[in-house]
């Protein structure tokens, strides 16, 4: 059978969003940067929203968000992105505004501005990649290194009593009168990668109501920084990560849940 | 002629920035500058012209709001005095790199360290010399009165759209502080959206159909690119110097002897000038009112026919430098300082001055 036979509209079961570059996705194989990238591309294609979004790429492994997302976009200072988005937001409060965050961007480095944007209710939202460590620099321990767990600055698995305990930002930010619409996820099986495409198309949607930041962690592997193949980072993400972070709403806005 | 109303040189600024047309003032409370905020806050711009201003958690989150709003081509400011102008630098170096226009005022203090809330010119290099990291370098006007504190905003936006780059208006603890007559101009509207993607077809405002997405960046991972980026930011600089260099010139035409001063030491300098006059000594005053670029060439000249030069600054030396690049060791150039937030006394400059140059008091 001729190949082109096979191309044809009915037989399309998936397609790269157009909003994605023709570049090569610089993300390790199996990487969830590269899902989650997806995912906001996606619902922002269907919303029909490109003319009205800016994004805000952090410092991380994702500093080159910019390269794959065909949407104006800029490129914050290492954890500063909930800052630029704030005055984004302020000075143009029709457009539709989101940060894309690491866990040493979002909660260690930029801890002040992502609890302040949080807390003060700026009508963005903000996807959080949640993979333990510090992927762009190499793999040093991160605020959310789970205990025990080996990094290149903690080679002897981390010691809470010597190197403090994880942060889970989430919860804490969940409980700020700011924050409107607060989920966990993952990208890493079919099934939590159309879960989270429905929490960041919520979370899109919900930047209408103007009722605050709309937050969604998504928990992710990094293969490369944890020293193990994609399928192996899969599972320990779930038998390690998932019971400290565990998937799910942590805090939905009141009329939905009524 | 505008409106004359009496005021301090921070509130000046900030009535400036809300008559110019700016966008957003993003800042954090610090003496001697807190009255721009307060100014902003008491006048509700929000209200009339639209002026976005917030007070920020930290002048790290103010200065990367800054950023935001700089990226989206909008007009855009800060406010701070020296520590927390410090804390500003990561994210004026991004604005440089990320060819943004933006004004940050510093509204200098003693220092180092947390220092004294008293007026000093010791961030003279921080400012003139790029001050965060990398190669940049920042418009710097430094005013001598509230009028200027006023004038120079309007000035420092022009600047910055002309040359995407940031600009700074280095003033300090007496001149943001002291109450002077100022003339107030007409309400400059505020760009529309429509003027603003005119003007920056660069700014990030959400992508449409018929254009390239934009992309704020100062991130080029290939050196020759780097490279690249660095040759067409100094190129800017080059320009500066030619086209946008200012300056004030006192009785240096028959002068024999000059000080060099800005800003504050300036206007006290000018005192000494006059007691010199007085005394039949031909003293003038040369006031570089950009710092950078320096006026250089303009100073050279000046010095063509004279016998020496006497940097005054709140300092313990930093502008002296540029003088005696300036004058290329033409004539003696000698400095003399206060510190720490203790400023000079006109007699005490030209006792300094004669025992310098007319060999004792
Ligand atoms: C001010 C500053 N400090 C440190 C760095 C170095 N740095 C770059 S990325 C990074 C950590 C990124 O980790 P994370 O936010 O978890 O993102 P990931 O790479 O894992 O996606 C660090 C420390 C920097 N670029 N700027
Ligand atoms: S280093 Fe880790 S976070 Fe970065 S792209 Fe590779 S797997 Fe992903």
């Amino acid at each position: 059978m001729d190949i082109n036979e096979i191309i044809k509209p009915e037989n399309l079961v998936y397609k790269k969003t157009k909003l994605f570059t023709e570049k090569p996705l610089s993300y390790c194989p199996g990487c969830g940067h590269g899902t989650t990238h997806r995912l906001i591309l996606e619902v922002i294609e269907e919303m029909g929203i490109v003319s009205d979004t800016i994004g805000i790429a952090p410092v991380g492994c994702a500093v080159l968000a910019y390269e794959f997302m065909d949407i104006d976009m800029q490129q914050a200072a290492h954890g500063r992105a909930p800052a630029l988005a704030t005055a984004v937001k302020r000075l143009m409060p029709n457009k539709f505004v989101f940060t894309y965050q690491g866990d040493g961007d979002l909660a260690a480095i930029g801890t002040a501005e992502t609890i302040h944007a949080c807390n003060r209710g700026e009508n963005i939202t903000m996807i959080f990649i949640n993979n333990g460590i510090y992927g762009m620099t190499g793999g040093q321990m991160a605020p959310t290194t789970l205990p025990g767990m080996k990094t290149s600055t903690s080679p002897f698995g981390r010691d809470v009593r010597i190197m403090g305990n994880p942060l889970k930002i989430t919860e804490l930010l969940a409980n700020l009168p700011g924050t409107y619409y607060v989920t966990r996820q993952a990208v890493h099986t079919p099934n939590a990668v159309r879960k989270a495409k429905k929490a960041i198309r919520n979370a899109f949607e919900y930047q209408k109501l103007n009722k605050g930041v709309s937050f969604v962690e998504v928990v992710s592997n990094c293969n490369s920084g944890w020293k193990m193949t994609p399928n192996d980072a899969n599972k320990w993400m779930e038998e390690n990560m998932f019971p400290f972070y565990p998937l799910g709403d942590i805090k939905v806005p009141q009329l939905e849940k009524a | 002629m505008g409106d004359l109303k009496l005021m301090k040189g921070n509130e000046a600024v900030a009535e400036a920035a809300i008559r110019a047309g700016v966008d957003g003032y993003f800042g954090y409370p610090i003496t001697p500058q807190s009255e721009v905020l307060e100014h902003l806050m008491a006048n509700k711009p929000y209200e009339t012209t639209g002026m976005v201003v917030l007070q920020a958690e930290s002048e790290v989150a103010a200065i990367n709001m800054v950023y935001g709003g700089a990226s989206c081509g909008r007009m855009v400011m800060t406010s701070s005095s020296s520590p927390g102008i410090s804390l500003k630098q990561e994210g004026i170096s991004y604005l440089a790199g990320s060819e943004l226009p933006a004004l940050i005022v510093n509204v200098v203090r003693g220092g180092p360290g947390l220092g004294d809330i008293q007026p000093s010119q010791g961030d003279y290099f921080q400012a003139t010399k790029g001050g965060g990291h990398g190669d940049y370098r920042m418009y710097v006007l430094a005013p001598s009165s509230v009028q200027e504190m006023y004038d120079f905003v309007k000035i420092a936006f022009d600047k910055a759209f002309k040359y995407r780059n940031p600009s700074m208006i280095l003033s300090d603890g007496a001149i943001g502080q002291m109450m002077e007559k100022v003339e107030i101009s007409e309400q400059t509207p505020r760009r529309t959206p429509e003027e603003i993607e005119k003007q920056c077809p660069w700014a990030t405002v959400g992508k449409p159909t018929n254009r390239q997405r934009n992309i704020i960046t100062s991130l080029y991972l290939d050196p020759y690119v780097q490279e690249k980026h660095v040759l067409k930011i100094k190129a800017k600089y080059e320009r500066m110097q030619k086209e946008d260099v200012l300056y004030e010139k006192i009785k240096c035409d028959d002068a024999e002897y000059i000080l060099v001063a800005y800003g504050s030491s300036a206007r006290i300098a000018q005192k000494t000038v006059d007691i010199a006059r007085k005394q039949g000594i031909k003293l003038g005053l040369f006031r570089p009112i950009t710092l950078f670029p320096f006026p250089s060439k303009e100073l050279f000249e000046v010095s063509k026919h004279l016998k020496g030069a006497l940097a005054v600054e709140l300092s313990t030396g930093q502008m002296v430098e540029d003088v005696k690049l300036a004058v290329e060791c033409k004539i003696p150039v000698y400095h003399f300082g206060r510190y720490g937030g203790v400023i000079h006394t006109p007699v005490e400059i030209f006792n300094e001055f004669k025992s310098k140059f007319l060999g004792g008091i």
